[in-house]
């Protein structure tokens, strides 16, 4: 049976909220995204995962429409998202959270406008419920009273991206997107965002897709993982996708890229980065790289 | 032999200036086309930025700010460089106007230069400047942290949201930043010309009065309105086209500055060849300064 299909058994009977259809993504000549077909059930918390620059953040946005894919369809609970008006994927909106990078949090507002801004975008009044509805988030992140009324500037990273969750959470979407959720803290803080995600799950019958390379991240949090691979780097044919299946899957795959992504080894990446360095500067200029004892994982 | 040696060496010569004029014409060409598909995007974020401002009424959160930083903060930059302008004026025109004997139409020519030119171009200079590269900065820099994608994600429009506030700011407090201008400027004028130089007080006043007339003032103003508009989509426009990292941002900045500046020149010389026509056209004879 294909690690894909075992994924999708996790919960039979569950809803599709998600789905990709063949999706592209194509910028100039480059292509990051190739026929990418992902279909994520209702409530499933599913971890996509990946070296840098495989686009996993690319897939992530294009999920809630931040961008368009060059080909292929993205569904949203059954909607083709870009057939969507400009006022009804606004609707759309409401459905979606997104808890960025680096929190994108608004410079020029305080935390608690901040907290509030989607409820004031979608004529949600921001009355003396909606003061109480910005502090029980706050509170469920664990940040107290008195941030309201600090900039994002006074506040930690670890602080911004509580808050990012917090604003992200404030309309009880259905789908929530995590990029690189821990990535830049420290590993208590990261093991505190693990929490809070696995708490948001329990509490809210949310949907969440989170981008990370992060293997514990991945492990504690999801119950599914996918890892993409480079398009440029792979076999010709292959899938980008390497790896669909569960947490206890990943450690058992027969991949030996995904394998060295679990483990976290450079296998023969180094060798690589070291014939592409003798393709563009000739064999004499290889100082950094030639003392290295390179060896694959095979 | 040597005839065919000559020959092959000058074959090769011949060929590698072709080779260097070709590429110079495509690197040329590449410019032309890079430069036209630009003024292309720009044309394009105007015609959203003007759907944008028929269609919804922005928030008087999101206005109030940007009316401060425009029009409250500039002003006091403006006075000043009016002000100097004016008595620049007046100390570089005196020498040339006494060794005709004309001093005397000093007023005439100080006060229709700030009206006319000195005054909006001025004021919109101050505003590219101290204004539009900070536009350029903030938007590039809400850009590359993810800012605006946020905005999108909660469902915001980023044109209607960051960019129409921006535009309406620029659009309806410049003309107020250019007579302040051109107020500063005609005092500082009088103050060197009048005060310092000894110039008639009376022959002063009369001289501007009879030379600078009603649309002159209107013309100055009318003009200033283009260039804030140019100021707001120039600098929104590289804001939102920003580069990733600290080097894009500052870029933008400074790119945003360098083509208002640009565009303002070209647009003030065509607006006044346009003004002087219709100016013809109401009043044949117009005001002579001899």
């Amino acid at each position: 049976m294909l690690a894909s299909e075992q994924a999708t058994q996790l919960s039979p009977s569950a809803k599709t909220l998600v789905e990709t259809r063949e999706m592209s993504l194509v910028f100039g000549r480059q292509t990051i995204l190739n026929r990418i077909s992902i279909t994520i059930p209702k409530g499933q918390t599913l971890a996509i995962i990946g070296e840098s620059g495989c686009g996993k953040t690319m897939l992530l946005k294009s999920l809630v429409g931040l961008l368009k894919p060059t080909t292929g369809n993205i569904l949203f609970d059954g909607i083709d998202i870009h057939s969507l008006s400009d006022v009804e994927m606004t609707t759309m909106r409401r459905r979606f959270g997104f808890v960025f990078q680096n929190a994108a949090l608004f410079d020029s507002m305080t935390i608690g406008q901040n907290v509030a801004f989607p409820m004031s975008q979608h004529g949600i009044p921001s009355g003396k419920n909606g003061k109480t509805l910005v502090l029980e988030r706050l509170a469920e992140v664990g940040l107290p009273d008195a941030v309201v009324a600090k900039r994002p500037a006074q506040l930690s990273g670890g602080m911004r991206k509580r808050v990012g969750l917090a604003r992200a959470l404030i309309l009880e979407p259905d789908l929530i997107l995590y990029d690189e959720p821990t990535t830049g803290l420290d590993p208590i803080m990261s093991d505190v965002i693990n929490e809070l995600i696995m708490r948001t799950r329990r509490k809210y019958p949310v949907t969440s897709v989170m981008v990370t390379h992060d293997m514990l991240s991945a492990k504690k949090v999801a119950d599914r993982i996918i890892m993409l691979y480079p398009f440029t780097r792979l076999e010709k044919g292959e899938s980008q996708i390497l790896f669909d299946g569960t947490p206890d899957e990943i450690d058992h795959t027969q991949d030996r890229r995904v394998r060295q992504f679990v483990r976290g080894e450079a296998g023969e990446r180094l060798m690589e980065m070291r014939a592409a360095r003798t393709e563009r500067s000739g064999p004499g200029d290889l100082d950094t790289l030639k003392h290295l004892d390179v060896r694959g994982d095979d | 032999m040597k005839t065919e040696a000559r020959s092959i060496n000058s074959s090769a010569w011949t060929e590698k200036i072709g080779q260097a004029a070709r590429d110079l014409a495509m690197r040329c060409g590449n410019y032309v086309v890079d430069i036209i598909s630009e003024l292309g995007d720009i044309a394009i974020f105007a015609g959203q930025i003007l759907l944008w401002l028929v269609t919804a009424r922005p928030k008087k959160e999101t206005l109030l700010p940007n009316f401060y930083a425009v029009g409250v903060l500039s002003l006091p930059v403006v006075a000043l460089t009016g002000t100097f302008i004016g008595m620049v004026l007046a100390n570089q025109s005196y020498t040339q106007f006494k060794a005709i004997g004309m001093e005397s139409r000093l007023g005439a020519v100080i006060n229709y230069s700030l009206v006319r030119e000195l005054g909006p171009v001025l004021a919109a200079t101050m505003l590219a400047g101290r204004v539009g590269s900070a536009m350029a900065a903030v938007l590039g820099t809400m850009r590359v942290t993810e800012q605006i994608d946020a905005l999108i994600s909660m469902g915001a429009n980023p044109i209607h949201y960051l960019v129409v506030p921006r535009f309406l700011a620029c659009v309806m407090l410049i003309p107020a930043l250019t007579i302040m201008a051109d107020f500063m400027g005609i005092l500082g004028g009088y103050f060197y010309s009048v005060i310092l130089l000894g110039i008639d007080h009376a022959q002063y006043i009369r001289n501007s009065r009879d030379f600078v007339g009603g649309f002159d003032f209107f013309a100055g103003i009318f003009k200033s309105v283009f260039f804030g508009g140019i100021i707001a989509v120039v600098s929104c426009y590289r804001g939102f086209n920003c580069q990733a990292g600290a080097e894009g941002v500052g870029r933008a900045a400074t790119a945003s500055f360098v083509l208002s500046f640009v565009l303002i020149l070209v647009l003030d010389l065509l607006m006044n060849i346009i003004l002087d026509m219709v100016s013809l056209a109401i009043w044949p004879g117009g005001a002579k300064l001899i």
